[in-house]
């Protein structure tokens, strides 16, 4: 079998069998109820590591989509309750607003040479720090569109709900995975990942890709600020505090190498299910308390990275 | 001291005249903007420098700078080590309600006070062996390693706490965070002799020489025939105690281990005051008590946004322009504009 799969393979085979064996522990939990609320659950997280996964396949780190998708949901609500816009035209303004302080990032990495580490972690201050500063309290959100939004699905058989948030998350996977696979610019960020001098010289453009990356994953965090806001129908500064960290989990768990130039986006989608997995469990266990989803999604870390390790150790060497 | 150095100019011109030690101190871009920063709050509170003696030990705007940007100091004095390995350590946040954790749950539950220090040192200690094996033996990039320990750690000093937020009332837990020796808050004494028993330590013998070379080039270094694994782990290790260290004080000065809160995005406030430090996050040169100054910096504009009446949220924004303005200053960019200029270069 082709190597590169291993992980992805490993990732889904982990899924299936941890859900087999919370489906044993708690048989309610095989329904297609469980399974929609999954996605409505996790769509914010979803789309927002869709973002990082591109941003880890070309070499990089983005820690500010936590404070991105708050300050969204502060943009969002302000534009909605004291400028009375349609929330159609504030998704809009806030997806621009939130694209654009992407790209500015991926400028300052690629112009300024610095790690995108450093340069993320200024953008996650000033996101934090503007939307506080735009408002401090939480601000409810009242709108007939939100309210619509809300009680719109799609009927799933056996009873679950497919909620238009989690179609969002579904159709960001979809194209993503089509970005990621079948387009020059796709192609263009595996080859930066994989070295950025080599991609250089074959004529990859290293700085419009760069710019580009991060722009989408500003893009993607924008919107998972918008499908937060549509989940809780509230703008709040400290909204998604950390989510950067579970995005990150949700990537390496889905088998896309830290250092670049490999991964598949799907994969990410088995990760975010697989910690929703872990709180759902948790959820219906109801003994456990919720600080053990933090020790599992680091359990799961641990041993995906290991696992890394462990098949590029295996396999014949590339350098 | 003296330590080899390589001379790059082109043959023929006369070597730089040294300057005396003092002299540049002074004129450090790491002081004038200490300076800088304490004038403005000066002139926004005048009673800023004013400083009484008062029961035994100092008060006053200044030490307070001193007392509150003490943990976050003791934290930059292994995150600089780290750093200069061309590592970073993420954990140190989580590691600190761990510790804190440990301590305060020991002692409510009649362990002795010394023992429960010891114990929650241990615990900061073997974090970070835990964080070095995963840079070492797996050769894992530190970000990612020293993640795991960031995702579970406040997970585990939930389970130490076991959810709750446990407060004592134990002398010598609450000295480390409030006492005073000689009139200085305890904190800041910490945190003035760990900065000079390191400094001493890198500096007077091999190690510091030795962490830059690995910093530098980690393959080199081992081909050179250092130990660059067990460099590591130490220089680990020393991060995970001292923020074992600033996890007691931490606990000590609320009377409380809170899991949730203590230490919260502390680590990017480390991180931030090594940068303003002049340590290059590309590993190599590094300075110890510079990275304090950094703490003491974002301290000084803490409290003055503070004093000054804006909201502490406010100090997010403040804190990110000043990393715009040191890495468009640190940046090949600048260098280069800044050589364009006549009479910059000398």
């Amino acid at each position: 079998m082709n190597r590169s799969l291993r992980p992805l393979l490993a990732t889904t085979l982990i899924f299936l069998f941890a859900y087999m064996l919370a489906v044993t522990q708690q048989p309610a939990m095989l329904s297609t109820r469980v399974l929609g609320n999954f996605l409505t659950d996790n769509a914010f997280l979803g789309i927002a590591a869709v973002g990082m996964t591109f941003v880890i396949l070309s070499g990089g780190i983005d820690l500010s989509v936590g404070a991105v998708i708050g300050f969204t949901t502060v943009l969002v609500a302000v534009l909605i309750m004291w400028l009375q816009l349609h929330p159609l035209v504030a998704f809009a303004v806030a997806l621009a607003v939130a694209t654009a302080f992407g790209a500015i990032m991926g400028a300052a990495i690629h112009y300024l040479k610095v790690p995108s580490f450093i340069v993320t972690l200024a953008g996650m201050f000033l996101a934090r720090g503007g939307a506080s500063v735009l408002s401090p309290d939480s601000i409810g959100i009242e709108h007939p569109f939100f309210t619509a939004v809300q009680k719109s699905y799609i009927l799933l058989p056996g009873g679950g709900r497919l909620t238009v948030v989690g179609m969002i998350m579904l159709a960001v996977f979809a194209a993503a995975i089509l970005l990621a696979h079948r387009t020059r610019f796709g192609s263009n960020v595996y080859a930066l990942g994989g070295s950025e001098t080599s991609a250089a010289l074959m004529g990859v453009p290293v700085a419009r890709t760069t710019i580009s990356i991060y722009a989408l994953s500003g893009f993607l965090a924008g919107l998972a600020g918008v499908v937060f806001s549509l989940y809780t129908s509230a703008g709040y500064s400290l909204n998604a505090l950390g989510v950067e960290l579970d995005a990150i989990a949700a990537v390496v768990i889905g088998g896309t190498l830290l250092t670049g130039g490999y991964g598949f986006v799907a994969g990410t989608f088995i990760g975010v299910m697989l910690q929703g997995l872990v709180q759902t469990y948790i959820v219906f266990d109801g003994t456990l308390s919720s600080w053990w989803t933090k020790i599992v999604v680091g359990v799961l870390l641990f041993m995906f990275i290991l696992l890394q390790r462990l098949v590029f150790r295996a396999g014949p060497r590339r350098t | 001291m003296t330590r080899p150095t390589v001379d790059l100019r082109p043959t023929g011109q006369p070597p730089l005249p040294r300057p005396r030690p003092i002299a540049t101190f002074f004129t450090r871009p790491q002081v004038i903007a200490l300076a800088a920063v304490l004038l403005v709050n000066w002139a926004l509170f005048p009673g800023f420098f004013t400083i009484t003696w008062q029961d035994g030990r100092l008060f006053g705007s200044l030490i307070d700078v001193l007392n509150r940007g003490a943990p976050v100091a003791i934290l930059a004095i292994g995150m600089t080590m780290v750093i200069a390995t061309k590592g970073v350590d993420l954990s140190v946040g989580a590691v600190m309600a761990i510790s804190g954790a440990t301590a305060a749950t020991l002692v409510t539950n009649g362990v002795p006070a010394p023992v429960a220090v010891l114990a929650a040192l241990g615990t900061g200690v073997l974090c970070g062996l835990w964080n070095g094996i995963l840079v070492t033996l797996l050769d894992i990039q530190p970000i990612i390693a020293t993640l795991v320990l960031m995702v579970a750690g406040r997970g585990l000093a939930q389970l130490i706490t076991e959810g709750t937020i446990v407060t004592f009332a134990d002398p010598l837990l609450i000295f480390i965070g409030t006492g005073s020796f000689l009139g200085l808050p305890m904190p800041v004494v910490i945190a003035l002799v760990l900065m000079i028993l390191a400094t001493l330590l890198v500096r007077r013998t091999a190690l510091g020489l030795l962490i830059e070379a690995v910093g530098v080039n980690r393959s080199a270094a081992r081909f050179a025939g250092l130990k660059a694994n067990a460099l590591l782990l130490i220089v680990y290790t020393f991060a995970g105690f001292c923020a074992a260290i600033s996890g007691l004080i931490v606990a000590g000065d609320i009377r409380g281990a809170d899991a949730n809160n203590a230490g919260l995005w502390l680590e990017l406030d480390a991180i931030l005051a090594v940068v303003i430090g002049g340590t290059s996050l590309m590993g190599g040169r590094f300075s110890i008590p510079m990275a304090v100054l950094g703490a003491m910096i974002i301290q000084a504009m803490n409290t003055g946004i503070l004093i000054s009446g804006f909201s502490p949220e406010f100090n997010l924004v403040v804190k990110s322009a000043v990393i715009i303005v040191i890495l468009v200053l640190q940046s090949p960019l600048s260098a280069r504009l800044f050589r364009r200029l006549p009479g910059a270069q000398k």
